[in-house]
């Protein structure tokens, strides 16, 4: 009696289970299409790849990243795992979780390269290939990865520094959207080695009004701002509000892409975007791994692959804009 | 003696010959608003001096409209402390509220109007879903409350992923029903050559409801009521069930109000927008007075402290300090609010007895 309701239980329970994957399964359909990366043309996987990174959920960048793994992974019929944490331990737990599960190859961002070292070392260890992107450029190598794809930021950051120096820029605010990370660290400090009047600011990225409030703040504070640096597209957008808000003639230059920030390029209302294309990034983790895998290939020859700086204004937009629709640049 | 302090809320009746007349400072220590006022105060003239380029009316306003899209939330969040509960859902919710507009009128090729008022629907269905959580499993409202927060911002990234196939809503602002909604909701008008930000004005208006309700009506007896002491306002027939799922609801509705602002001002909403706002209403209602463990306090101070907010927040920017510095300020602040209106609902107690 008391099994077979248990068991009537566990049908009805399967059975709404099997439900609601199927309904899942149909609603994901059309425009998603790209999402799942292992699709119907592939008939079995050929590798398992893990790609783990640092993202707080919901930032356009990730999104970015995540499109081109999953593009590189349904060529190559991968089967990607993606997942990711913002917080140090917990992204090497990630890692070595990848690791616990064999995967055939491990593709994350070394921004944390101290707190990682140790799961890096688990991987390569347990002969998992390991390659590193988008952060850590200069610990890639000591920690044990095959090989390294992104952008150098201080590099980043100092070729905006020259260029803004080359317009007569004297003080440009340097807006830091999210506390105590590195990378956005790294990237104004290359602007003020380049352009020594620079100031950095700090704003609450994940509330856009605070960020237009707190930038129109600083502008009224300090009209000899002649040039607002942002360090991601959607801050770029509340910047030009605070600037029509707070009447400045400052320019306007920022890194990474949206759909917004490109048409505002397209319109001159920002100078110039320092692009590390993020897509990019992803797609190269995956193929370099799958090369790896397949053919021994190395690519880079141990240095690193640079993805960026690439710099997007008025001479190349026209090109660029639809790519940024896309959700791909 | 206890009798007195908790039935401060409640109207003196007019016959009562018997009760102890206060002396105007007496009341006015008693007042839950007192205290923040006073660190309003002093704030703004320690701002006043020190940043020159605070003193201008543009900057005031700057620093209002900051705080309006605190403290819009934080009058709700403010009763719904008095009514003895927390939401933590607050923050997030805004950004849902806004999400889920842009996302059905987008996808669905409906006039913008009707997505808001989906979106409405939606959000009162959160708050009454809190509520009757609450009440009716009787588990804390913080864990409820929690739970529909973590909900809430997975369900921001994971539908808004789904649905645009990206983690930003789609930019609206060429729909149907746009320029008469963002008008109304992120609109602003210029006085004498100030720019004045609608929200500040809604903000006056609905803390001047709140106050209203609170102090005028049988409804505010009652938040204060089922605040106060649940079990006791039940057993004088107060519908305690009714007036808490109706403050969660009132949450939610200024929290689609605020959401409804940040999607028509900036055309476009990351999913992962809001986390962390719930604290900012929470600090705010408590900065202006209002207890943690319900029953008391108002709708004034409760805007006193979102006021205080936006001040310190930009007025740390006008000085021209470093901003790293601000969550410093705030925890410290808020530790100093809190100490202050202990000390001074101490001092009124005690020279009330003398």
């Amino acid at each position: 009696m008391n099994l077979t309701s248990r068991r009537r239980l566990l049908l009805v329970g399967a059975s709404v289970a099997t439900l609601g994957l199927t309904l899942s399964a149909c609603s994901s359909g059309g425009a998603q299409s790209t999402k799942s990366a292992s699709s119907a043309d592939c008939k079995s996987n050929t590798y398992t790849i893990a790609m783990i990174t640092h993202e707080a959920p919901g930032d356009t960048f990730w999104d970015k990243i995540r499109a081109g793994a999953q593009a590189a992974a349904k060529n190559e019929c991968i089967k990607l795992n993606y997942s990711a944490d913002p917080q140090a331990d917990k992204q090497a737990q990630l890692i070595q979780t990848a690791v616990d599960s064999k995967v055939d190859g491990i593709a994350t961002t070394l921004v944390t390269p101290d707190a990682l070292a140790g799961s890096v070392k688990a991987a390569t260890d347990a002969g998992i290939p390991l390659v590193g992107f988008n952060s850590g450029i200069d610990a890639y190598k000591k920690l044990g990865a095959l090989e390294y794809f992104g952008s150098d930021e201080t590099l980043a950051g100092q070729t905006v520094g020259e260029r803004l120096t080359s317009q007569g820029v004297k003080h440009p605010l340097c807006v830091i959207q999210a506390a105590g990370s590195v990378a956005l660290e790294a990237r104004c400090a290359g602007v003020k080695a380049k352009n020594p009047g620079t100031e950095n600011m700090q704003v609450n990225g994940t509330d856009d009004s605070a960020v237009v409030s707190s930038i129109q703040a600083k502008l009224t504070q300090d009209p000899s701002i002649d040039a607002i640096v942002t360090l991601g597209a959607p801050i770029a957008m509340d910047a030009l509000k605070s600037m029509s808000a707070a009447n400045s003639k400052a320019k306007l230059v920022t890194f990474d892409l949206n759909v917004d920030a490109a048409q505002a390029i397209k319109d001159g209302k920002i100078e110039f975007s320092v692009d590390q294309q993020p897509y990019v990034q992803g797609y190269m983790a995956v193929t370099a791994l799958y090369l790896y895998l397949k053919n021994g290939n190395d690519i880079g020859g141990g240095g690193p692959v640079l993805t960026g700086p690439s710099f997007v204004d008025k001479s190349n937009i026209a090109k660029i804009l639809p790519f940024a629709k896309n959700n791909t640049r | 003696m206890s009798q007195e302090t908790s039935a401060a809320p409640a109207v003196t009746t007019s016959d009562a010959s018997n009760r102890v007349s206060l002396t105007w400072s007496n009341r006015l220590l008693r007042r839950p608003d007192f205290a923040a006022a006073v660190a309003a105060v002093i704030i703004l003239l320690f701002f006043f001096v020190i940043a020159p380029s605070f003193r201008s009316p543009d900057s005031i306003f700057t620093v209002l409209y900051q705080s309006s899209t605190i403290g819009i939330v934080a009058v709700a969040v403010g009763m719904l402390m008095i009514g003895g509960e927390f939401d933590l859902s607050a923050g997030v919710m805004v950004t849902t509220a806004g999400l889920v507009n842009a996302l059905f009128s987008y996808y669905l090729g409906v006039n913008l109007i009707v997505g808001a008022l989906v979106s409405l629907v939606f959000c009162l269905a959160i708050g009454f879903l809190n509520g009757y959580l609450v009440m009716r499993t009787g588990i804390p409202s913080f864990l409820i409350t929690l739970g529909s927060f973590f909900v809430l911002q997975g369900a921001n990234l994971g539908v808004t992923k789904l649905v645009s196939g990206a983690v930003s809503s789609p930019d609206i602002s060429k729909m149907g029903g746009f320029s008469p909604i963002s008008s109304f909701f992120a609109g602003s008008f210029v006085v004498g050559g100030v720019t004045v930000w609608n929200t500040v004005i809604f903000w006056i208006v609905f803390v001047a409801i709140s106050g209203w309700i609170l102090h005028r009506t049988k409804v505010g007896n009652w938040i204060y009521a089922v605040g106060g002491n649940a079990a006791s306002a039940r057993a004088v027939g107060v519908p305690v069930r009714r007036v808490k799922i109706g403050l969660f609801m009132t949450v939610s509705f200024l929290a689609w109000f605020v959401g409804m602002h940040s999607l028509y001002r900036f055309n476009t909403l990351q999913a992962g927008n809001g986390v962390g706002n719930e604290f900012l209403y929470i600090i705010a209602a408590v900065v202006g007075g209002t207890l943690m463990t319900g029953g008391y306090g108002n709708a004034l101070g409760v805007a006193i402290g979102a006021f205080i907010f936006g001040m310190t927040s930009l007025g740390i920017v006008f000085a021209g300090w470093d901003p790293n510095w601000f969550r410093t300020f705030l925890g410290v602040m808020l530790v100093l609010a809190v100490l202050m209106n202990l000390y001074i609902k101490r001092l009124s107690t005690a020279r009330k007895v003398g």
